[in-house]
């Protein structure tokens, strides 16, 4: 009987043992990429080539290309800045337009309301592209590209957000009718339901929402190099600094798209970090309802 | 039989429009004549009746959008929807005189032609209920009651019909932003807009089926032959991107779930680094990683392990499967989370007389977890694979759909998807016609798979079928 339970104790360490290793080997695949990219970030482009060289430690440690983000010839902060303020008002407007749609769609009984969602629906199944030579168009009429190409990226940002309605609705579904009916007979109405006792209700799923609006503008490559076009003041991160890879790699911007990559993976990532817990609540609820 | 079924639901949904079309004509003739002049005025001068009486807020409603409507269509609308049929007649060129004749627009014509005709739909719409407001003041008065004041009308937005406060602004967003623009491409594909035909001076025109035709010739000069190859990749790598993910994901949630590993937290953190990091950095950085010149290929080199660089990014097969891969690294942490949860929500006895019944991991695995994820996941893994048939940023950040060939037409490359395909058109060839069909293939690709999957999935047909 005890070589049995001898037996199953090793067998168990060695599963564990096993199991260990391949959590290491999977979070050096995970890390290894953010690791050269600090590593790189710290070569000098003065001392050494600021390209693509082929070793990963900085012969010096030098700040060279931090020093670089932070000087008079480069916008950085400028395109830091616009990406901030896009992605600041695109959250709010974009955290009210979802929450309003998803209170009406899932409290209220209304004609047509299942041909606003079915409508919706068929819409989100044609590719967001297709929508970027008429959207440039219309901004353009009223002068939101090139120079006011931030605020034109945040209309564009938020106008349609609308139909993200599904996972916030689907939240909204479980909290139960019933403290509704309850607030009614207290003779509040629905805008009184729903910002005094929906909206304090439904934390987890505002700050799922809101974070997903945050990140989203950090990304955008298309729109904004459209509606950018040619107009450095106006460029976000991705847009600005897609150029220093693409078409500056071999000048040597290598090493300064890993400094300023840094700077804005940094505060993205702590942000995300904090919050997770609310992220992991609205992908999972969203992944169940679908 | 089903089909018979189908069809005669169909014609049952035809006739019954009819029906509902007679009946409201017929209702609008009895408002007309039964009612009082005051209902007669509203007819031609909308929200008359309400305003005489005593309902301000919805007569001036009424009265305003009918003074807009008219107004856009004077001034604006009507001089472009008469070109509609033609998109223009005249294009830029040279008076007599030597000064510059503008000509038509073609975009403007048929982009503003567009919106007056939805103009005009949204305007028979509120007529209609203009119509209808009418018959009910009169009935109301006639039954001697009072009709709602302008403050319970008010109110009313804040309670009763608190959807339309809600709605209005995100339904504008959308009807300007999304429904508007792909109306307006879906008409650009029946169209010869593209490089050669350039608004504003140049005009463009209806070609009817033309683009599409050219889509499925595979002439030399045809879309055919690259279309069909972008399409099949596009549906592979969906279907790799997202069942690789899945499973791998799962795999790697089970493994982190494991009663007995330490640090749970600590190893789903440095997985979730991937989806915290926005991908512009990330991505670039792990595509010049794989460069030729990139250090992976370099450290192979000083190692000795290779010669000449392995062509990551230049060769197309491993291009491609570059790519899957890699997407495991963004994908794999995301199932993970979505996983990790679910995971623990499963009965624990259920495992615990498995094992008395002395079924191993695997058994286990088979026989309750897989199916108890994939039922309470459908809805997850429908969304991801119409995603990833869509997943712009991967593909561009790492390849821009590169390796480009010569036997592709239209600016592909070998891992282009529709979409980059879509967007390199629009951009780089500026071939708006072709870029339109695609745009419309894409949502065909997507709504049929969507349909046929809603069809075959347990859980999203019946809600309550797993117990």
């Amino acid at each position: 009987m005890a070589k049995e339970q001898k037996v199953h104790m090793q067998h168990k360490k060695l599963s564990n043992g096993i199991a260990y290793a391949v959590l290491i080997l999977i979070s050096i695949f995970w890390l290894l990429p953010f690791v050269c990219l600090v590593l790189q970030s710290f070569r000098s482009y003065i001392l050494e080539p600021g390209g693509m060289v082929n070793y990963l430690l900085p012969k010096t440690f030098s700040l060279d290309s931090y020093k670089f983000l932070f000087s008079e010839d480069c916008k950085f902060f400028r395109w830091y800045g616009n990406t901030l303020i896009i992605a600041t008002f695109v959250t709010i407007f974009q955290t009210i337009f979802i929450l309003s749609v998803s209170y009406a769609l899932s409290r209220m009984r209304f004609k047509g309301r299942e041909l606003l969602m079915r409508l919706w629906l068929i819409l989100g199944m044609f590719p967001g592209f297709l929508t970027m030579i008429c959207l440039y168009f219309l901004l353009k009429q009223f002068g939101l590209t090139q120079e006011g190409a931030v605020p034109g990226l945040i209309l564009i940002g938020f106008a349609s957000s609308g139909m993200g309605y599904y996972v916030c609705k689907g939240y909204f579904d479980t909290i139960p009718k019933s403290l509704d009916e309850a607030a009614r007979i207290d003779g509040a109405n629905r805008a009184q339901i729903f910002t005094i006792m929906l909206i304090p209700l439904s934390k987890p799923i505002i700050i799922y929402t809101a974070l997903v609006a945050f990140m989203a503008p950090w990304c955008d490559y298309v729109f904004a190099s459209y509606v950018a076009f040619g107009y450095t003041d106006s460029y976000n991160v991705a847009v600005a600094m897609q150029r220093w890879v693409w078409t500056n790699d071999y000048q040597g911007y290598f090493t300064r798209f890993c400094a300023g990559g840094l700077l804005v993976a940094i505060p993205i990532t702590i942000l995300f970090m904090c919050l997770q817990k609310y992220y992991v609540e609205g992908v999972t609820g969203g992944a169940v309802k679908g | 039989m089903s089909k018979d079924k189908q069809s005669s639901g169909a014609a049952g949904k035809i006739s019954g429009f009819f029906k509902w079309l007679g009946s409201d004509l017929a209702d609008i003739g009895t408002t007309f004549t039964q009612g009082d002049w005051k209902t007669k005025v509203s007819f031609v001068i909308m929200g008359f009746g309400p305003l005489m009486r005593g309902q301000f807020l919805r007569g001036a409603a009424f009265l305003l959008l009918e003074i807009a409507f008219l107004y856009y269509m004077i001034a604006f609308g009507a001089g472009y929807l008469v070109d509609f049929g033609t998109l223009g007649t005249q294009s830029r060129g040279f008076n007599p005189d030597g000064t510059v004749s503008y000509g038509d627009n073609s975009f403007l014509i048929l982009l503003y032609s567009l919106l007056s005709i939805i103009l005009i739909l949204i305007f028979l719409y509120v007529w209609r209920l203009n119509v209808r407001q009418n018959k009910i003041g009169e009935a109301i008065l006639k039954q001697g009651k009072t009709l709602p004041s302008v403050k319970q009308d008010f109110m009313s937005l804040l309670d009763k019909n608190f959807d339309k406060t809600l709605l209005a602004l995100p339904m504008l967003g959308v009807f300007l932003f999304i429904m508007l623009p792909i109306i307006f491409m879906i008409c650009v594909a029946f169209t010869n807009y593209d490089a050669n035909h350039q608004a504003p001076s140049q005009l463009f025109t209806w070609v009817g089926f033309e683009n599409f035709k050219n889509l499925f010739s595979f002439g030399s000069t045809g879309f055919g032959a690259t279309f069909l190859n972008v399409l099949v990749w596009t549906l592979v790598w969906a279907f790799f991107a997202t069942f690789l993910n899945y499973f791998l994901g799962m795999a790697v949630a089970i493994l982190i779930n494991k009663k007995g590993i330490k640090y749970k937290k600590l190893w789903r953190t440095i997985l979730v680094m991937t989806i915290a990091v926005p991908q512009f950095v990330s991505l670039l950085y792990v595509c010049k990683l794989f460069a030729a010149d990139g250090l992976v290929n370099s450290y192979l080199i000083r190692w000795g392990l290779i010669r000449t660089a392995i062509p990551f990014w230049e060769n197309a097969v491993l291009a491609k499967i570059m790519v899957i891969v890699i997407n495991l690294w963004v994908g794999i942490p995301y199932v993970m989370l979505i996983c990790t949860g679910l995971l623990m929500n499963i009965p624990e006895d259920l495992y615990e007389s498995a094992k008395i019944d002395g079924a191993n991991p695997i058994q286990m695995f088979v026989k309750i977890t897989l199916p108890y994820m994939l039922f309470v996941t459908g809805p997850f893994l429908l969304t991801q694979f119409t995603g990833n048939l869509n997943n712009f940023n991967v593909i561009y950040l790492l390849t821009q759909g590169k390796p480009q060939s010569m036997n592709l037409t239209g600016g592909a490359g070998y891992t282009d998807l529709l979409v980059t395909w879509l967007y390199k058109m629009t951009l780089n060839q500026t071939d708006y016609k072709m870029a339109a069909v695609i745009g419309i293939m894409v949502f065909l690709v997507t709504a049929v798979v969507s349909l046929v999957v809603y069809n075959i999935l347990p859980s999203v047909r019946d809600e309550e079928g797993f117990q």
